[in-house]
């Protein structure tokens, strides 16, 4: 089956191509509503003219993005029964309860609120109508817990027990499957990556409106909300991925070691900075490491044993039987590396915009801007060179599109090395796992 | 609604999910594609101001509303009817199966009384000229749905039926009756009431013809999904109605909030406020 045309690879690209796609929304929605409704917040408590239109113009773009989140997300939805039924079958015992949980509780409260939000500016008591998007908000982030909470336990499965008999995997602890740290790390670094999405998107945006000279008191309030998101998102998000990382090194080794391209087991282990090698002979040519880092990143010590690819596999092979339990260490190690380097990059360009744009403190009166002027790029006492300047809005623009790509690779690469680790362990019966793992509708990374 | 719909059978019945899906992989796939192009039709329409744009959109949301309209019907005809399902409970047929005469009524059936529910409930959401046009369409629409809905629910009725699938679609053909007489006479409010019944009706009808299958075999009676053997483990069944007896009341308080809100009929007089 490993035929690039066989039907289980086409299935498998669709997987990861439509969720991918999916997944460029999410993250947004999630963060803009937020956004849209701190925004309105403001405009309630200060009645003030750019608060408004600011508002709008946000909800405008949250409303566009969330309508491709939605119709994205019935093809996830739809393709468990069409592409991968046997899989439906296998675990569907258990997914039901998150799902009806997340349709339930979720997804009807944020499609209503959605439109009383919509429709209901001239009909409700303004401050009603504030309420209606904070509904929204917390919907949308709910919605997103209970897609995890399923999504981690295709990573890591918990109370569960397998029926011989049905040939499937049963519900035994709901509760576990909803407060197993691999969900509630999963959730948290799913929420700060989509805030530093959402705050860069904004900031993006912002830049490209100041570039240009238009609409200014709007796209200042917006760039500095933009920019505050994407230090405090991507902030937690670098946290939050550390705990996450720790978490799978214990539950998912393959996974990780894959990540790193660690083919054998080291003490003390490095982290890879640049890699290349032979896949089928299971080494690296060329390595540029950073010593004993991954034994920290692993186990918060620099001197302690991490497992390599080759012995997992063997680990593997012990106790599920004969096969070949590696992912596809290029995928899983570069998908990696950009996800954290396209991260940080934002990140980056955030925390220099937000010293950059200070406004009160720090900054020499003489280069205090009015709320209709462009503001200066202060880096000391002077303004930047306007090359330096148009250099910096440029990449404030560009900062837009990086944690999408970020976000893309977080879904695709380390799921590629955990659908074979993970799922074919709590499968006997040869039931297929996805390529990647499972996201309807609306969930993070 | 209806991706709802298919979410809530992985739920309760992961079995059924997985062979209806993945059995009626290309009409899915039709109504996936409608769905889509629907969906962002509505939200895309009246971001611009021109009017091929709009034009465009509105062909486009008339197509894609149409089509699954129509094949759920198609869908559930099959269900009932009964189709080629293995002894794995997989799909053995092909698509051409799928288009048998009664299922191809089921769609019709389901079109016109979709589009009656529609244009009932646009007569009773506006005023003026437009509400008279829902108004007599509804009559006209209204009048062939009971024709095919009486034949389609007869057909079933002989063919698989027995009590009370009898006193279910004598309800559905009954309600729906009523509801052409209060379109008649101009109250949407009863009509729109009525004609929702009907739909409720029609599916309870369906599935009591169907139970303790919910997707027979034409193979084999005994590779029939039955609620037993397709449905969830007890554990999971218990969690999912706890979570529905305590979530739906909730649900229905504030879309029926939502129904308030929007309580007004509108007419084009109200269009421009729409409009951000």
């Amino acid at each position: 089956m490993d035929l690039a045309l066989a039907p289980e690879t086409l299935a498998r690209w669709q997987f990861g191509i439509t969720t991918v796609y999916h997944f460029l929304f999410v993250p947004l929605t999630i963060s803009l509503a937020a956004l849209t409704a701190g925004l309105q917040t403001a405009w309630v408590r200060t009645e003030k003219e750019k608060y408004l239109r600011a508002t709008k113009f946000w909800g405008k773009l949250f409303l566009i993005n969330i309508a491709m989140g939605v119709v994205t997300g019935i093809v996830q939805e739809f393709q468990f029964g069409m592409n991968w039924s046997d899989y439906s079958r296998f675990v569907g015992d258990v997914f039901g309860a998150p799902l009806a949980f997340e349709a339930l509780i979720a997804f009807f409260f944020e499609s209503t609120f959605i439109g009383l939000w919509i429709f209901g500016w001239d009909k409700l008591p303004k401050k009603i109508h504030l309420a209606c998007i904070w509904m929204v908000s917390i919907g949308t982030l709910l919605s997103a817990y209970f897609i995890l909470a399923a999504n981690s336990w295709m990573q890591h499965p918990v109370g569960y027990r397998i029926n011989e008999a049905k040939g499937r995997a049963e519900l035994t602890d709901f509760w576990l499957v909803l407060t197993q740290n691999t969900t509630l790390n999963q959730v948290f670094h799913s929420f700060s990556a989509a805030f530093l999405t959402g705050g860069a998107f904004m900031v993006g945006i912002a830049a490209f409106h100041l570039l240009r000279k238009e609409h200014i008191p709007v796209m200042r309030t917006s760039l500095r909300l933009g920019l505050v998101t994407v230090a405090v998102g991507g902030l937690l998000t670098a946290v939050s991925g550390d705990t996450l990382g720790k978490v799978m090194y214990e539950q998912q080794p393959m996974k990780m070691a894959a990540a790193e391209a660690l083919w054998d087991g080291e003490q003390p282990a490095p982290f890879s900075v640049f890699a290349y090698g032979d896949v089928d002979k299971g080494h690296n040519k060329v390595a540029l490491e950073i010593p004993g880092l991954l034994s920290f990143l692993a186990h918060s010590d620099f001197e302690s044993y991490v497992p390599g690819i080759n012995d997992t596999n063997k680990a593997l092979q012990e106790k599920f039987g004969p096969g070949d339990y590696k992912p596809i260490v290029p995928v899983a190690y570069w998908g990696f590396r950009w996800m954290i380097g396209f991260g940080m990059a934002s990140l980056s360009i955030g925390l220099l915009g937000l010293w950059l744009t200070r406004k009160k403190f720090l900054l020499p009166a003489a280069w205090r801007t009015g709320e209709d002027e462009v503001p200066h790029l202060v880096l000391f006492r002077n303004p930047l060179r306007p090359r330096l300047t148009r250099l910096y809005w440029l990449a404030a623009v560009w900062t837009m599109a990086f944690p999408l790509i970020a976000n893309s690779w977080a879904g695709s690469s380390p799921r590629w090395a955990a659908s074979r680790g993970s799922s074919t362990a709590c499968s006997r019966r040869g039931t297929r796992s996805p390529p990647v793992s499972p996201r309807p509708r609306s969930s993070p990374r | 609604m209806a991706a709802l719909g298919g979410r809530c059978d992985l739920r309760r019945l992961p079995e059924w999910y997985a062979t209806l899906f993945s059995g009626f992989y290309l009409p899915l796939l039709l109504i996936l594609v409608c769905l889509i192009v629907r969906g962002v039709a509505f939200e895309y329409r009246a971001k611009r101001p021109e009017e091929h744009w709009q034009r465009n959109w509105e062909t486009a949301i008339f197509w894609t509303s149409l089509l699954p309209a129509f094949l759920w019907g198609v869908a559930f005809g099959n269900i009932v009817h009964g189709v080629k399902i293995d002894q794995d409970f997989n799909y053995a047929g092909g698509v051409l199966d799928l288009l048998n005469s009664y299922a191809l009524l089921g769609g019709l059936v389901t079109l016109a009384l979709f589009t009656f529910h529609g244009t009932v409930f646009v007569g009773l959401k506006t005023v003026g000229e437009i509400r008279e046009r829902a108004r007599q369409l509804a009559l006209r629409v209204g009048v062939v749905t009971a024709l095919l809905a009486v034949v389609f629910l007869l057909w079933t009725q002989f063919d698989r039926g027995d009590g009370a699938s009898l006193v279910a679609a004598v309800a559905a053909v009954a309600s729906l009756l009523v509801a052409l007489v209060a379109a008649r006479a101009g109250r949407e409010g009863w009509a729109f009431a009525l004609s929702g019944l009907t739909i409720v009706a029609t599916v309870a009808m369906l599935f009591l013809t169907l139970f303790p299958n919910v997707m027979p075999s034409t193979l084999n009676p005994e590779w029939s999904l039955t609620v037993t053997n397709a449905s969830s483990s007890p554990y999971t069944l218990k969690i999912m109605t706890w979570c529905a007896v305590i979530a739906t009341p909730i649900v229905m308080l504030y879309q029926g909030w939502t129904y308030w809100v929007f309580r007004k009929r509108i007419g084009t007089q109200h269009i421009a406020e729409l409009v951000h």
